[in-house]
């Protein structure tokens, strides 16, 4: 592909994100042997220590620095981008609330394509792109062909593409900050409030009863808060729980929720979606109870049981309460 | 405030076992159970309660065929005071972009202060709320979990990672894509169905819409769908298999091993 690709680097405290060495490796998947120019916007020193750390990964990285891009605007990134991309480039954004805010109105302004959270490339030729992702909450895949000629926004999946060692590129940091101009938006960052501390923190136990939106209704709460009793874990959720206001938020497992490392995990009616998998972390023992056989927890659990929740767990509650 | 809320009518995935057609064209549609994508079912209530609170009116528009009539009616049972329905071949086929491009016609029909989409679909892009923006030239917030209404600008939530919110101001008009969670849909009846069940819905088509043709549907996608498929199962997990009884024991045997019994 004769097309440059960026990669946009979200960083936070001085650090990049995980998600700038998976870049890297996206870009190797989509163009062997490509060299893409990292892309970072910020202010202060926080945005100097990031640079400097991702030379190691990247051999050309864009620095942007302005005060109003110390708290990441998508509404303001996207002019900026627009400004500062050559015609037809191809820009891999990580799929995170910043990705969605920013990727499908940059394609548009750039007349550029749009492929969101992409898990695999399958295959570039000249122009042509295959590319890998998931529809109907991860219960199939789909391949997509899109034509990159005239520039591509590519949001990647975290997690599919493994970061590799960050190397030593020995790359050079460039300051663009004075082709930035002037960077006018209707949106108005203000702050950002944290989320709640809820009764227990989830984060820090060792075996977890997660329930999710096969519970049905709030009625049935003491099935699985019995199960946690007779096992001696807690009781954690995914987000359809937390919607329907059965549990609070500080118990929700998941990317917008709290990421938790458990030993044991028994995700009871969790269909099982990538942001509920992404807040577990530590590879614990997974067991999934799930009366969909289709259910994508069944891919990465360890033990999978096809039944009922509501029929199941009361029995496996007795059983444990008289195996004691 | 006048609001125009974007729902489509979607397989329910959590209902659903989805299975792949001979040749993975398509999946196989005729056994599953349709109702409105959940993400809109959020927006449209939300849509409700602002204009309960300041005045306006709530507009639910779908694109589709004659099946997706049934979400736009269910959503005016739950309040909404008018439906529209965007039907044209033509736009069979269409990608996020030709989506877009159909929904801003619409809006340009109209008069909207705001625009809400759900944050996503059943293809999971989330993309058309933010393609319509840049279209209409409308500043735009993503996954947005609290709306309160100010002068000529609105001071939205975002939801962002670890479950924190991102504060904003963003001026009107505006398209913002709406996180379920924001409010609590309300329930909607029998009765409530009944009530709305003779309602005229107005439908348009391209020609009305003043859209090309040739700038949506499938001809004009620029992002195709080639096939679908499952992905051959990895390890995957050891299924338990028997009796309730035994698979409980097998269970218990397992949870004692890695710790999981206290």
């Amino acid at each position: 592909m004769a097309a440059q690709i960026f990669a946009f680097i979200l960083h936070k405290d001085g650090q990049a994100d995980d998600t700038a060495l998976e870049l890297v490796a996206a870009a190797q998947k989509l163009a062997p042997g490509a060299a893409p120019i990292a892309v970072v916007t910020g202010a202060g020193a926080g945005l100097e220590s990031v640079c400097q750390e991702l030379t190691a990964a990247y051999a050309e990285v864009w620095k942007f620095a302005g005060d109003g891009l110390a708290y990441p605007n998508a509404e303001i990134i996207r002019v900026l981008l627009l400004k500062v991309l050559p015609k037809g480039s191809v820009l891999l954004l990580p799929h995170t609330t910043f990705g969605m805010d920013l990727g499908p109105g940059l394609a548009v302004k750039m007349d550029a394509v749009y492929v969101p959270d992409v898990m695999a490339f399958d295959g570039l030729d000249g122009a042509s792109l295959k590319a890998v992702r998931q529809e109907f909450n991860g219960q199939v895949s789909t391949h997509l062909a899109c034509d990159t000629s005239k520039g591509a926004v590519i949001s990647v999946r975290s997690g599919c593409f493994p970061a590799g060692e960050p190397g030593s590129a020995g790359g050079k940091v460039t300051d663009k900050s004075a082709e930035i101009g002037e960077l006018a938006a209707r949106r108005r960052f203000v702050e950002v409030l944290q989320a709640e501390v809820g009764d227990v923190d989830i984060t820090k136990e060792d075996v977890l009863v997660s329930v999710g939106r096969g519970i049905g209704d709030k009625e049935n709460f003491p099935v699985a808060d019995d199960l946690a009793k007779a096992m001696g874990a807690v009781v954690s959720c995914s987000r359809p729980v937390v919607d329907a206001k059965w549990l609070e938020k500080s118990r929700q497992v998941g990317t917008s929720g709290k990421t938790v490392k458990p030993k044991v995990y028994l995700a009871l009616g969790i269909s099982g979606s990538f942001q509920h998998m992404g807040g577990l972390k530590g590879n614990p023992f997974i067991v999934a109870v799930n009366k969909n056989p289709k259910a994508p927890i069944f891919q990465v659990a360890n033990v999978g049981v096809v039944a009922d929740l509501l029929e199941f767990v009361p029995e496996l509650t007795e059983k444990i309460k008289a195996a004691k | 405030m006048e609001i125009l809320v974007c729902v489509k009518r979607v397989p329910d995935s959590a209902e659903n076992e989805i299975e792949l057609k001979p040749g993975a064209a398509d999946i196989k549609r005729d056994d599953l159970v349709y109702s409105v994508n959940e993400w809109d079912n959020y927006a449209v209530e939300e849509a409700i309660q602002i204009v309960d609170r300041v005045g306006g009116s709530v507009t639910v528009v779908t694109i589709g065929n004659e099946e997706s009539e049934e979400v736009v009616r269910r959503e005016m049972a739950m309040g909404a005071n008018n439906g529209l329905m965007l039907v044209d071949p033509a736009f069979d086929g269409s990608d996020g972009r030709g989506i877009a491009a159909i929904l801003k016609a619409a809006v340009q029909k109209g008069k909207y202060d705001l625009v809400l989409t759900g944050a996503q679909a059943d293809d999971g892009a989330a993309q058309v709320g933010g393609m319509l923006a840049a279209m209409l030239d409308w500043p735009y917030a993503s996954l947005v979990n609290l709306i309160e209404v100010q002068d000529k600008k609105l001071r939205i939530g975002r939801e962002i990672e670890g479950g924190n919110q991102e504060i904003n101001e963003i001026m009107l008009p505006c398209v913002l894509s709406i996180q379920t969670g924001i409010n609590e849909p309300r329930y909607v009846g029998i009765r409530g169905i009944r009530k709305v069940a003779s309602v005229e819905i107005p439908v348009m088509n391209a020609a009305a819409l003043g859209l090309d043709s040739a700038g949506v549907g499938q001809a004009a996608a620029r992002v195709k769908r080639v096939d679908y498929f499952v992905p051959p199962a990895g390890a995957g997990a050891e299924m338990l298999e028997g009796s309730t009884d035994e698979i409980a024991a097998k269970l218990i045997d397992l949870l004692k091993a890695k710790g999981g019994l206290k």
